[in-house]
Parts: structure tokens; C-alpha cells; sequence
């Protein structure tokens, strides 16, 4: 303390900006990996005094030669294994194919999820098929877990006839109710304190089932994530609170919403959660992980949040360019690897899968995505003017369970 | 309104509102009543007193200070398929579930083609006339008929608050219920030099027990007349009462209840009779509640006007504190407009 004003240097603004940018090296070697199996698995009703070092470390489970570690997986089944494996090639399969098809002007926009189909595909299948899931526009891999209808997905995209959504809502923000999608918004955090309000529902209720809020570290900053952290806490709400930490908002680097000084989940601890730090590259870790807190919430043990470390490999949507902020080779020295080539190698390792196969099994997935691609660009795309539309009255309705005088006024007035 | 043998009670609107949330938990299991106050003590105008004791804490309960976070829950219950009905203390400070409510809740049903839903009523009390300075004075109104998907309900009197929330809860969509503070103990006609009147002192205050509801969308004629039509809600519809009879003006006098769905009809009516409207409202006045309703009757109704319409509402300036009653449309600026549109060819 001083009082003589003086004697202080003038201040400066502290702006945190990520360690590399376009021209750089990147180098991860400073980066803290555990080795696989490293941190052990408590049981799901340990008080949360009892699980702080989870916040930090990182949980893994497959070490660099495809082998499992420690306590996280036991006795794991062979068939869902390779069910994980090719919900994540189908994942990325079907990215790939409807990038193509916006670059080819079939519809306005896409998102790929390049590099975190671990998370969602492994999560949806570590839960019941009467959970909800309240995702972003990034959890597709949630779809492809449960063998999800492709053709819905696409005419979705494509704003075609056959959208259930008739057009209606901009591509990627399905809803299927009956899949435990929710209807995805477009604006960030709001669905992570509506996911907290469902598990308190289920509470309420004395009904079992669990809810999955998803969310990306840029959009932690907002005021809804910090009210449903709260909410979580205070409530003990039955719910996984997901953070998908993929270093990259856009152009905004993670540490712009987290700081760099705390993990997320480190801040979640701050607000009595059970917080989990999990390699989100590890098929493994996701499911074993996913289990453990859908069965702490199942339980009534309350709320875990889990950060999941991953790195966003490809641009943020068709409408960004990522070599303008970070550089190109940023995610080949990524250190946490691909989650496919991963979970490859361990199914290779224990002999239930070869190189040839999944070569194969490339081939027959670009195939089925080509083909579906193309029956459901049969139902028309979305510029497609000289073909059948969806229709415009579907505009005024659902806007209220009935059509009040003023919008059937309007609908008129439309001439529809 | 109902018949000599319905059973009846004398209530203001504070227990008119509390005996509606009663009903319709007793009715429907789904029903949850949560806010900030509103568990153990009963909320701070009371209005959700005793529920806690009756129903359990489960069903009605307090929460964090994060009105974004009591609306956002709401919505993911609602979704669910509870019925929540929650209480934001004050239209003031809803701002921070803005984003919640008309992103959210009026759209879930859109975006998702009916497949989610959120039948869910935000009540909140506002509107001026207590002394509560810029942040408990606001009249938000505007800010929820501007957008799809959200129905929005005002009661002024006790019989018609208990009937139109029972209405509200019961809808399959998002409804905003604006309950007007200054009204709670009684009917204020904006003599604010003048002893309290008390609801017992109202027709209005008579309350049937139990269950009947009022439909959303529907206007209430308060006073027939043959000179000029007077739209007004909320605390306004008693200053026009008083205005009419000071002046002597022969208004036809419409509590619109429900600003959206609309009562076009009603509206429309009126004002083809009397040819001459005058538009009353608390709320500030540039893209106010009152614009809309001034460009329906021109366009519908031009024809058979006399007189330009007139608008008497808050100035566009925030709420003050001690100029309260330069701010209130009191009975003498109501009056003198009613006056005005009378002189005019």
C-alpha cells in the first residue's frame, strides 16, 4: 500500500492471446498430459471433497500403443467398440460429404465437427434413450450413435420438401424429440440452464432420467452458463454439464472466455460440481467418463460437469477461414491425436479390426453418404426455385398452438 | 360474469392471484410455482403465500437471484412437460431473461414444429404509481407484444386476474402476465391525494372460489358510450373511469385484458360507433403499446374517425421518483384529452 499515487506505474490491459498464430511453429511440449490410466475412478457417491484432482488432471484411458489403462474401463464390450468406431467414421463421413455439398451451392451453411466425434458419439451411447439432449450445433455425433435416419438430417440441410422442419430453421439446428435431440438454438449457452430445468423436472417428477447440456469454452462466458451452473449446483439437478473445450471460438481462443489461469472445470468446482477433466480425443475415457456422471446423476448424487480437452480440426463453419488466425499445421501437433485413428488402433490392438477393413469401411460410408446425399437432393435443395418449396403457410404456423386473428390476417395477406 | 348462487369471497388481487396458483396446483400435479422469495415467505407482494406449506417444496420453491436462469429453467421444465408458473419480482428487472423468453420460450414451438413446447406463464408485476423509482416502476409491455410467439395478459382487478392466470397457466403456450402493483390492495383511479380505496369496496373484488377461468383475447366493455372510445389496461382503466366522469364525456371505455392475441373485434366495434379514440397507457410513449393500437384503428376504422386519435401515456423519459405524479397519466390529462378529441370537428 502506498498513498502516494506517484510512486504506481500507469496500467496496462492484460488481453490473452493464444501461443501461436499464422507463420508460427506450434509447439505442444509444455503441454501436461497425464499417461493413460494415470487418474483413478471414484465411486460415483464420493463426497466432492474427494474429487478435486479431477478438475486438473487429465482422464485417460488408451496410451499411444492402442492399449487401455486403469481404472475408467473394465470389461468393456467388443460389439460396443466397434459400434463407437463406426458411429465416429460415419460422423465424419457424413461432414464430409455435406461440406462438399455447400461448397457446391446445394444448401447455406454447415458445420463439421472434425476431431470431437468422440465426445458425442461415445456420451449418447453411455446413456438411455429416455435422456435429453439439449446439444449445440456440433453434437451430430449424437445422431450417428443411435444409427439416426441420415436422409431426416439431410432434407433438414438441404431446406427440401421432406424437412421436417419445413424449411423453417437455418441447416444443422435439428430437432428430434424422439432421438433425445432437443431443438437446437442458434444463440450459445441458452439451452445449458434449459437442460438444467429438464433434470430438475425429472426431479421434480421422481422420475429417473438425466439430461445432457453441451456447450463450447467461447460460450461459457455467457450469463446463461453461469445461472445454470448455479442452478445445477443449488439443486443438485440430474444432469452431465458438458463443456467441449476445443481451444477454438471462432477465431477467439479459449483463453479469451477461460482466462488461462484455471481449467473450466476447475471454475465448476467453484460451484460445488463434480468436475472432470477428460481427453476428449479418447473413445474410451469419453464413454467411461460419460458413464460415470449419467450414473452419479442417475443416483441422485447431482450435477458433473465435465471438460472435455479437444481441438476443433476443422473451421468453425463453412463461412470461416481458420488460417487467417491460427496456423495450419496447429492441429497435426495437436498431441492428443485423431479420436477414429485412436480407437482404430486399439480395435487393431485387441484384433477386432485391421487396416484393410477400415479402408473398407471408408469406402462404404463416403458411398452411403454419396448416395443418401444424392436421394435427398432429389427432394430439392435450398436455392432450387424451379422445384417444389416448403410451404409457405408453414411460416404462421406453430407460431401458437392456434393461429390468432392477426396472424390469420396476415396470412391472407400473404395470399397463402 | 357469474350468477347469485357462485360462491364467492372478497379479495384484492394479491389473494386473487394466490387463490388462482392454489386452484391450478390443486387441478394439475404439473403445475410448479418457483422465483426469487416466492417458497418459504410467499414472495414479496405475497402472491404465492402458503403454497410451499400446502404442496411441498418441490412444487414451490425459492431460487438463485438470476432471472434468466428462473425463465430458462421454466423453459426446459415446460419442455419436460411440468407447467411452470414463475415469478420475476418486478417487470424491471426481467431484462436479463429477455433472451430466454423471446428467443426461447416464443419459439421453442416454432423452431421445433410443435415437437417441443413451452406452456409456461412469467408473471411480474408492473407498472407505477408506488414510489419504486425507474427500476420498480416500468411498464415492459411493448417489449413482449413486439414479439411472436408470447401472449401477453394485464388484469386490473382482482376477479379478472384470478380468472385470466387460470387461463394462462392452462395455455399450451408462453404467456406473459403483467400484474399492474399499484392495483394489488385496490382500485387506484390516480387520486393519489385521496384515501385508499379498498378491493371489498369493488364489485370487482368479489372473487368466486375455486375454479372458472376468463379466455385470453378478450376485451372487457367496463362503460358503454356513445362519444368517444377509450382503449386502456392496467392501472389506466381506472383513471379513465374517473377522467369520463369528471368530464362528463360519454365514454365507451375498453379494458383490453389481453394485449396479444388482440381483441381486434372489440376494437374495432367500438371505435366504428363512437368515431373518436382516445389511448391510454402507463408505459412511455414512442413505439408504445399505443402506437399499435392507434395504427390498427386508422387502418380499420379511418372512415368512420371524427377526430385525430389521441394518445395519454408515460413521458419518454425514465420513471422519476419524486415527480411520480408529473410522470402518472393521471385523471386530469385523461380528462383533458377526452375533452379535446370532443372539440374536435
Amino acid at each position: 500500500m502506498n498513498d502516494n499515487k506517484n510512486d504506481y506505474a500507469p496500467l496496462a490491459l492484460h488481453v490473452p492471446e493464444p501461443p501461436y498464430r499464422p507463420g508460427d511453429t506450434p509447439d505442444f511440449s509444455d503441454f501436461e498430459i497425464p499417461a493413460a490410466g494415470e487418474v483413478p475412478m471414484p465411486p460415483v457417491d464420493a463426497p466432492l471433497a474427494e474429487l478435486s484432482y479431477l478438475s486438473h488432471d487429465i482422464i485417460r484411458v488408451l496410451d499411444d500403443k492402442g492399449k487401455a489403462q486403469g481404472t475408467w474401463v473394465k470389461n468393456i464390450d467388443d460389439e460396443l467398440l466397434d459400434k463407437g468406431l463406426r458411429a465416429m467414421m460415419r460422423t465424419r463421413a457424413f461432414d464430409d460429404r455435406m461440406q462438399k455439398a455447400q461448397r457446391q451451392g446445394k444448401t447455406s451453411f454447415y458445420m463439421q465437427c472434425t476431431g470431437e466425434e468422440a465426445i458425442a458419439t461415445a456420451q449418447r451411447m453411455a446413456l438411455l434413450d429416455t435422456d435429453m439432449h439439449f446439444p449445440t450445433y456440433r453434437q451430430q455425433g449424437l445422431l450417428f450413435a443411435q444409427d439416426w435416419p441420415v436422409d431426416k438430417m439431410m432434407n433438414q440441410i438441404y431446406s427440401n420438401v421432406e424437412d421436417d422442419l419445413e424449411g423453417l430453421q437455418l441447416p444443422v439446428l435439428y430437432s428430434f424429440k424422439e432421438a433425445g435431440y432437443f431443438t437446437v438454438s442458434g444463440n450459445l449457452a441458452t439451452q445449458y440452464i434449459q437442460a438444467v430445468g429438464w433434470g430438475m423436472a425429472s426431479a421434480i417428477k421422481g422420475d429417473t432420467n438425466i439430461a445432457a447440456a453441451w456447450i463450447g469454452d467461447g460460450a461459457t462466458a455467457e450469463g446463461d452458463f453461469h445461472a445454470a451452473m448455479v442452478f445445477a449446483g443449488v439443486y443438485q439437478a440430474p444432469v452431465i454439464l458438458n463443456v467441449v473445450d476445443n481451444r477454438w471460438a471462432i477465431s477467439t481462443y479459449h483463453d479469451i472466455a477461460g482466462a488461462g489461469t484455471a481449467t473450466f472445470a476447475q471454475r465448476a468446482s467453484g460451484y460445488g460440481l463434480a468436475a472432470l477433466r477428460v481427453d476428449g480425443n479418447d473413445w474410451l475415457a469419453a464413454y467411461a467418463a460419460s458413464r460415470w456422471a449419467a450414473e452419479r446423476a442417475r443416483r441422485g448424487h447431482g450435477a458433473t460437469f465435465i471438460e472435455w480437452v479437444t481441438y476443433r480440426a476443422g473451421a468453425h463453419s463453412t463461412s470461416d477461414d481458420p488460417s487467417k488466425y491460427r496456423p495450419k499445421e496447429e492441429h497435426e501437433a495437436w498431441p492428443l491425436g485423431d479420436p477414429i485413428d485412436r480407437l482404430k488402433k486399439h480395435l487393431i490392438v485387441k484384433k477386432l479390426w485391421s487396416e484393410e477393413r477400415h479402408t473398407q469401411a471408408e469406402a462404404q460410408y463416403a458411398d452411403e453418404m454419396r448416395s443418401e446425399a444424392e436421394k435427398a437432393e432429389a427432394n430439392g435443395t435450398l436455392h432450387q426455385y424451379d422445384r417444389p418449396r416448403p410451404s409457405s403457410k408453414s411460416v404462421f404456423e406453430n407460431v401458437y398452438k392456434e393461429m390468432p386473428e392477426h396472424l390469420r390476417r396476415q396470412r391472407q395477406e400473404m395470399g397463402v | 360474469m357469474f350468477d347469485d348462487k357462485t360462491e364467492t369471497k372478497t379479495m384484492n388481487m394479491i389473494e386473487a392471484i394466490r387463490d388462482a396458483h392454489d386452484v391450478m396446483m390443486e387441478r394439475d400435479s404439473n403445475v410448479v410455482v418457483f422465483g426469487e422469495d416466492v417458497g418459504y415467505f410467499g414472495g414479496v407482494f405475497r402472491c404465492t403465500a402458503g403454497l410451499q406449506e400446502k404442496y411441498g417444496k418441490s412444487r414451490a420453491f425459492d431460487t438463485p437471484i438470476s432471472e434468466n436462469g428462473i425463465v430458462g429453467a421454466a423453459v426446459g421444465m415446460a419442455a419436460y412437460g411440468l407447467r411452470p408458473c414463475v415469478e420475476v419480482q418486478f417487470a424491471d428487472y426481467m431484462f436479463p431473461a429477455y433472451d430466454q423468453i423471446t428467443q426461447e420460450a416464443a419459439r421453442l414451438r416454432f423452431r421445433s414444429k410443435g415437437q417441443f413446447t413451452a406452456p409456461m406463464t412469467i408473471r411480474m408485476p408492473t407498472g407505477g404509481g408506488i414510489f419504486g423509482g425507474m427500476t420498480h416502476s416500468q411498464s415492459p409491455e411493448a417489449l413482449f407484444t413486439h414479439v411472436a410467439g408470447l401472449k401477453t395478459v394485464i388484469p386490473c382487478t382482482p376477479y379478472d386476474a384470478k380468472g385470466l392466470l387460470i387461463s394462462a397457466i392452462e395455455d399450451d403456450d408462453p404467456v406473459i402476465f403483467l400484474e399492474p402493483k399499484r392495483l394489488y390492495n385496490g382500485p387506484f383511479d390516480g387520486h393519489h391525494d385521496r384515501p385508499v380505496v379498498p378491493w371489498s369496496k369493488h364489485p370487482a373484488g368479489e372473487v368466486p372460489v375455486g375454479y372458472y377461468n376468463i379466455p385470453l383475447g378478450k376485451a372487457a366493455t367496463i362503460r358503454e358510450g356513445s362519444d368517444v372510445t377509450v382503449l386502456a389496461y392496467g392501472t389506466m382503466r381506472f383513471v379513465a373511469e374517473v377522467a369520463a366522469e369528471e368530464t362528463g364525456v360519454d365514454a365507451e371505455i375498453l379494458d383490453l385484458r389481453t394485449l396479444l392475441p388482440l381483441d381486434l373485434e372489440a376494437i374495432e366495434q367500438s371505435v366504428r360507433k363512437t368515431g373518436r379514440c382516445v389511448i391510454i397507457h402507463e408505459a412511455t410513449r414512442t413505439s408504445g403499446f399505443g402506437a399499435e393500437l392507434l395504427s390498427i384503428v386508422q387502418e380499420s376504422c379511418f372512415y368512420h374517425l371524427e377526430a385525430p386519435v389521441m394518445r395519454v401515456t408515460g413521458w419518454d423519459t425514465p420513471y422519476p421518483h419524486a415527480q411520480e405524479w408529473e410522470y402518472f397519466p393521471g385523471p386530469k390529462r385523461v380528462g383533458e384529452a377526452l375533452k379535446k378529441v370532443m372539440e374536435a370537428a
